[in-house]
């Protein structure tokens, strides 16, 4: 596959603490790649090794097949998670000042800016000064700063902080065509929600440590432990001692008045399912049966409790 | 990147520029200061001391003639006792005068006042009676001639000083000197405190807004401090020429007006000097010598409030720390004034050599003549040391990066510098 962008054994440590330790990300090309993790566990010093602003003690970050370097910045746009403007500065000034510091020309820049205040039907303050604005209003105007100069990369940290539930929409929306366009997007978030909708691939820092990535549909199989919910008419405990030595465990839900019944079960294997199935048909009669795919907020919370576990046990 | 540094330099400057509050700043400081040196002209206009007259009771019979009255003070001879003359609310001052006044007068002579008497009146009354003391005293020994004697005695000292290690005339007076020197270290000073603090605030409301790491993942940090060091330096000289036009537009105009007053005097005298100087190469050099150890010493002291506002993140905790910024400079000022006592020691030497003092010591040693090693050893030092700061900033800067809301302590800042 074809990595835009590549950490490699990243180690980053600061006076009290180690903030990275070995850890390794590749960013394929033309996606939206999730950068998750809790408080403090170093998405943050990673996303700034990856902008060039500090560097890493040990390991290097490759970007479009080579050692990164202050020019690529340039290609490189990056929303902070601490961010803010000028405040005494009139909108549409700041945002041309970015832009050129960014490398482009005047005219270009002031072109592309109309276009996208327009876009984004925010014209009215170009001329207004920051103060002015909301909170939400300015990050319009950050957002716009970032994705300005058309690079490469996009690295946005904890994005939707701040925004409404409509703002945050549009940021989606927007973030989705920046990659249709052709731009790859990296995004640090604690909103789960938003990863499942967005993310093509994401990597789980914890601890400093890198400990799980991969595809998010790859990661939800992965997690799935072969869980289906069933609905069904029929006796509950005829079906469950059917069952028994297919699942490992076997929840049942309510039951209404009219006989409805649901079920939520774990098999013991793939394999189980088609026997699973045969064995529930002849004890009752299924009205629905599907697969049940963990949340990303559940599999966030599951590896990590288990990681932490694992590594307290060790100590 | 080169064309960074520009717009930065544009954004600082212009950002500045266009502010109300530097628009207000730059029309009322002449303002002010117009009326600063119109004040003491005003006060003494309209403040002059009240006039007041003196009853004099003279039992010696030779005084009283002989003291003059001034625009103020009044000497009126007066033939009742001095009980009577006390009881009259109308007399204000009284002068009694013994018999053997001539002989003996610190126990002939009594003043009474009615109320604190203003120093220059009692500095006038005591003139008046030692002079017509000494006059009686003198013609006491009836020397022929006397007072054409006095006239051809007296002496009006002026006379020129020239080095004879040196071509004629290529230094300038020692009091004209001191006064170049203490205009140009004052001016450095302030410029120093204004403008230097104005780079640090600039970069810690960088901080406070947040802006700072969309800022930093645009450009290199070094690029950053000497744009808004060169930005403001830029400022700086924008409101000194606006002053300069001002206030020249302004003199002009009220000069004559205030014509007579002593200020104007003074100016004269150094017009005067100024032009005794006829070697005026030596005169542009020394201007354009002054004005790169002004720009280097701007330079360098901005560069290190640039350091200080890199390693805090708010006003508090910076003002604490440019004490290190300042304290220098006030160094640097009273070395200068001792550089002028002596502007050849081996202490004058050092202090216009090194970096933190040179900017203003070298001021005052300038003008007595420098030998040009001396002079470009120094230059070179503060404008490396400035280059070195410069980095110094960059590094404190990214690293500071990470300290939001914990103040630094000075070896963690030295730590900071070190690192990679």
């Amino acid at each position: 596959m074809d990595y835009i962008l590549s950490a490699e054994h990243i180690t980053k440590d600061f006076t009290k603490h180690r903030a990275l330790d070995d850890v390794s990300i590749a960013v394929p090309r033309g996606k939206v790649y999730g950068l998750l993790g809790p408080n403090g566990a170093g998405k943050t010093t990673l996303i700034r090794i990856i902008n060039h602003i500090t560097a890493p003690d040990k390991g290097c970050v490759v970007f479009n097949g080579h050692q990164l370097t202050a020019d690529d910045i340039v290609n490189i746009g990056y929303l902070p998670e601490e961010r803010g403007l000028y405040k005494k500065m009139k909108v549409g000034d700041q945002a041309l000042f970015f832009a050129r510091l960014k490398g482009l020309d005047k005219r270009d820049a002031e072109r592309s800016l109309r276009q996208w205040f327009e876009h984004l039907e925010i014209s009215e303050w170009w001329d207004k000064k920051v103060e002015e604005l909301s909170k939400g209003m300015a990050q319009k105007v950050q957002f716009i700063v970032t994705v300005l100069h058309r690079p490469q990369l996009l690295i946005f940290d904890e994005p939707f902080s701040g925004f409404d539930p409509i703002n945050a929409g549009i940021l989606k929306r927007e973030i989705l065509r920046l990659r249709d366009e052709g731009a790859t997007v990296i995004f640090s978030t604690h909103n789960m929600g938003s990863v499942e909708e967005l993310c093509d691939e994401i990597s789980l820092i914890n601890r400093s440590r890198n400990i799980l990535s991969g595809p998010v549909h790859d990661l939800r199989e992965q997690f799935s432990d072969n869980r289906y919910s069933l609905a069904f008419i029929g006796n509950p405990t005829e079906l469950q001692s059917a069952v028994a030595n297919m699942c490992n465990s076997f929840d049942l839900g309510g039951i209404d008045t009219d006989g409805n019944a649901t079920a939520t079960v774990s098999l013991t294997s793939p394999d189980a399912l088609k026997p699973f199935i045969a064995a529930a048909n002849e004890a009752i009669t299924i009205n629905s049966f599907r697969r049940l795919l963990p949340s990303m907020d559940e599999i966030f919370v599951s590896a990590v409790e288990n990681y932490n576990q694992k590594h307290t046990s060790d100590q | 990147m080169k064309s960074a540094l520009g717009i930065i330099i544009a954004r600082e400057y212009l950002e500045r520029v266009k502010r109300k509050s530097f628009i207000i700043t730059t029309l009322l400081t002449p303002i002010l200061m117009i009326a600063l040196m119109i004040a003491p002209a005003a006060i003494m206009l309209f403040n002059t001391p009240e006039s007041m007259s003196v009853a004099v009771i003279d039992d010696s019979g030779v005084l009283s003639q002989r003291l003059k009255s001034s625009d103020e003070i009044t000497f009126v001879d007066y033939k009742e006792s001095v009980e009577s003359a006390r009881a009259d609310s109308e007399i204000e001052a009284i002068l009694v005068i013994g018999p053997k006044v001539i002989e003996n007068p610190n126990s002939s002579i009594t003043v009474y006042f009615r109320g604190a008497p203003a120093i220059t009146t009692d500095a006038y009354i005591s003139g008046q009676l030692k002079n017509a003391i000494e006059d009686i005293r003198l013609e006491a020994y009836n020397i022929q001639d006397l007072r054409k004697i006095l006239d051809e005695v007296e002496v009006d000292l002026s006379y020129p000083t020239i080095r004879i290690d040196k071509d004629e005339e290529s230094t300038v007076s020692s009091a004209l000197s001191y006064f170049i020197a203490l205009i140009m270290d004052m001016m450095l000073y302030m410029f120093i405190l204004i403008y230097g603090s104005m780079v640090m605030n600039s970069i810690i409301e960088e901080k406070n807004n947040r802006v700072l790491e969309i800022v930093v993942s645009s450009v290199k940090p070094s690029s950053l401090m000497l744009g808004k060091i060169a930005g403001i330096g830029l400022v700086a000289i924008t409101q000194i020429l606006i002053w300069a036009v001002l206030l020249g537009a302004c003199s002009a105009w009220l000069m004559p007006l205030f014509g007579n007053m002593p200020a104007a005097q003074e100016d004269a005298e150094i017009m005067g000097a100024l032009s005794q100087l006829s070697d005026t190469g030596f005169v542009v050099s020394l201007f354009a010598y002054m004005i790169l150890f002004f720009v280097g010493g701007y330079l360098f002291y901005s560069a290190m409030y640039a350091a200080i506002g890199s390693a805090v993140d708010n006003a508090q905790d910076a003002s604490q720390l440019s004490t290190i910024a300042t304290m220098p400079v006030i160094l640097g000022i009273v070395a200068s004034m001792s550089a002028i006592q002596n502007p050849n020691s081996a202490m004058s030497f050092w202090v216009s050599i090194l970096p933190f003092t040179s900017p203003m010591a070298m001021m005052s040693r300038l003008p007595f003549g420098v030998p040009f090693w001396q002079i470009a050893l120094s230059l070179v030092l503060l404008y490396v040391s400035f280059l070195f700061l410069i980095w110094l900033c960059a590094k404190i800067y990214r690293v500071g990066i990470f300290m939001y809301g914990k103040k630094p302590t000075f070896v963690e800042i030295l730590r900071w510098a070190r690192y990679k």
